[in-house]
């Protein structure tokens, strides 16, 4: 009791900086029982999203995201290997041919050091492998190239340049984004029998090689999958937080859903609230907003790059 | 509509539960935990001094170490490592030693389904073994939906790769009240209806979740009575001492 008071006069001669420093969970009460959050937002509102297709050129696909101060970077190549006998029309996308792999270099964050590389990377690299294989995005036939002896196979690789909270959300939407963006390099048969990539600017001319797929074109996505990360503190749900509000609420719930409504994923691993029902239907209500906003965020910049 | 399963059980049916704690003679706390086929052994070594650097040292830290049966320890592993600490984090009471860390290693014996929950219940009852103060237990059910909406509990490994989506779910264990009724009043909702942890694989319906996670919660009242019977202080087989 001597401590409240203690911090209720210090609070008042305090700055608002050392008072955050110092004290971050009341920092955050006060803000909360005014539904209000330091930074301006709302409760419910998440922090401005936007997508860059094609940021890295070499690639086949690939997309940088940001939410806020969060930015991922995700670069997408095809390379073609041949399919497992028992599924000779599909491409893969079981665990040896499609990798996902999500880094964080030491750029991101100052908690992330050479020698110490951050506890939540290979956990946020699994989910998004299990999230992307459950959510049927990607329809497997459509990596067949020839049937029974050549598919494509996916590297997807996602960098994290800068973490400020909400890391899976900003990972997942730019491997939905450099999905999206993904282009089927253009593949010939050579002496030898094997496909090897066309470069861009001669299309087989010099040897009049055949091209077995001509047309340059998309991977069609079916369903993509959209997530948000909330995070619970007492009776507050407070949407896609910053890693400060990370840091000051253990507790977070990330639910994803796909275009046609299904949970593919809800995930909320421990954390000193118990969540009632109630409190997840709260979850993914916000979550299917957030979806449809997204939706249009990715549609807007895709048919940009299409006029171009 | 029935769902014929592979082992003969009911839907709803568990598989036998078997806990044995004590069994390691230098961690400070040890439990076995069995459900059916899968096995998992769970030793407790601590509260030792000084937390691993970034962690709060006003508050006891607690680490996992997942072994699995054979190979090395990839990706898979760092996650159920997450997530068993954030789900014991919940139930210990951290503030009571702090700047200590507690380290509890998971020995997979044998993987035949529902790997996870067995997991937490071993870790849960280790650490009651090891005597560290917890808020309340943790009971931990897996959930699985089948192609025709059915669900079923308690996978066996067959049963969980051949199902649509699962759902891993670890709730509070049920109160025992020892007031007479009525003299406490529900606000709302209870407790024991929290979740503490939810993790999903596959895609399904938002009422198929919702229906996984009352299966579950009512078969939590079967886990929790199982463990409350199992670690009620062993009694000394030869005659009693206070005569």
């Amino acid at each position: 009791m001597g401590l409240s008071n203690v911090v209720g006069d210090l609070s008042l001669e305090m700055e608002v900086d050392a008072f955050r420093r110092l004290f971050p969970l009341r920092f955050y009460e006060r803000h909360l029982s005014e539904s209000i959050r330091p930074d301006g937002r709302t409760l419910k509102s998440a922090r401005d999203t936007s997508v860059a297709l094609g940021a890295v050129a070499s690639a086949d696909g690939s997309a940088l995201t940001k939410i806020g101060s969060t930015t991922m970077l995700a670069a997408a190549k095809m390379e073609v290997m041949t399919p497992s006998a028992d599924a000779p029309d599909e491409g893969s996308i079981d665990c040896c041919f499609v990798a996902v792999e999500y880094y964080m270099p030491s750029i991101c964050s100052p908690l992330v050091r050479p020698g110490r590389p951050a506890e939540i990377a290979p956990v946020i690299s699994k989910q998004l492998y299990d999230t992307i294989l459950s959510s049927g995005m990607i329809d497997l036939k459509e990596l067949s190239l020839i049937s029974g002896k050549a598919a494509w196979m996916v590297y997807l690789d996602i960098y994290c340049l800068d973490a400020d909270g909400a890391l899976f959300d900003a990972a997942l939407l730019s491997a939905v984004a450099a999905f999206s963006h993904l282009r089927f390099p253009v593949v010939s048969l050579n002496d030898e029998g094997r496909l090897v990539m066309v470069p861009e600017e001669g299309n087989g001319d010099k040897s009049g090689k055949e091209v077995v797929n001509k047309e340059k074109r998309k991977l069609s996505l079916s369903s993509p999958p959209f997530s948000l990360t909330c995070a619970l503190h007492k009776n507050y749900i407070l949407a896609d937080p910053t890693s400060e509000e990370e840091a000051v609420m253990e507790t977070f719930v990330t639910v994803v859903l796909n275009s046609s409504g299904h949970l593919v994923s809800l995930y909320k691993p421990g954390g000193p609230v118990l969540t009632q029902t109630s409190v997840i239907q709260d979850c993914i209500a916000l979550t299917r907003q957030r979806m449809k906003e997204v939706q249009e965020i990715l549609d807007e910049s895709i048919s940009g790059m299409e006029i171009d | 509509m029935e769902i014929d399963r592979i082992d003969g059980r009911s839907p709803n049916q568990l598989r036998p539960l078997a806990c044995s704690r004590g069994i390691l003679n230098r961690a400070h706390g040890s439990a076995s935990w069995s459900q059916g086929d899968t096995k998992v052994l769970a030793a407790v070594y601590g509260p030792k001094a000084g937390t691993k650097k970034n962690e709060n040292p006003e508050r006891a830290c607690i680490e996992v170490i997942w072994k699995p049966k054979t190979g090395q320890s990839g990706k898979q592993e760092k996650e159920y490592e997450m997530i068993l600490k954030r789900t014991l984090q919940s139930i210990c009471i951290l503030t009571i030693n702090p700047n200590t860390t507690t380290s509890i290693i998971i020995q997979v014996v044998q993987d035949d389904g529902s790997l996870l929950p067995c997991a937490i219940n071993a870790a849960c009852a280790a650490l009651v073994d090891a005597g560290i103060p917890l808020k309340h237990l943790a009971v931990s059910i897996c959930c699985c939906l089948a192609s025709s909406g059915y669900v079923i509990l308690d996978p066996t490994k067959q049963e969980e790769e051949g199902m649509k989506a699962f759902a891993y779910l670890v709730f509070p264990n049920s109160i025992k009240l020892i007031l007479p009724e009525g003299s406490s009043h529900a606000q709302g909702e209870r407790m024991e209806d929290g979740i503490v942890t939810s993790v999903t694989h596959g895609a399904m319906s938002v009422e198929d979740y919702f229906h996984c996670l009352d299966r579950g919660r009512a078969a939590t009242a079967k886990l929790s009575d199982f463990l409350r019977r199992n670690l009620q202080p062993q009694v000394l087989a030869d005659g009693s001492k206070a005569g």
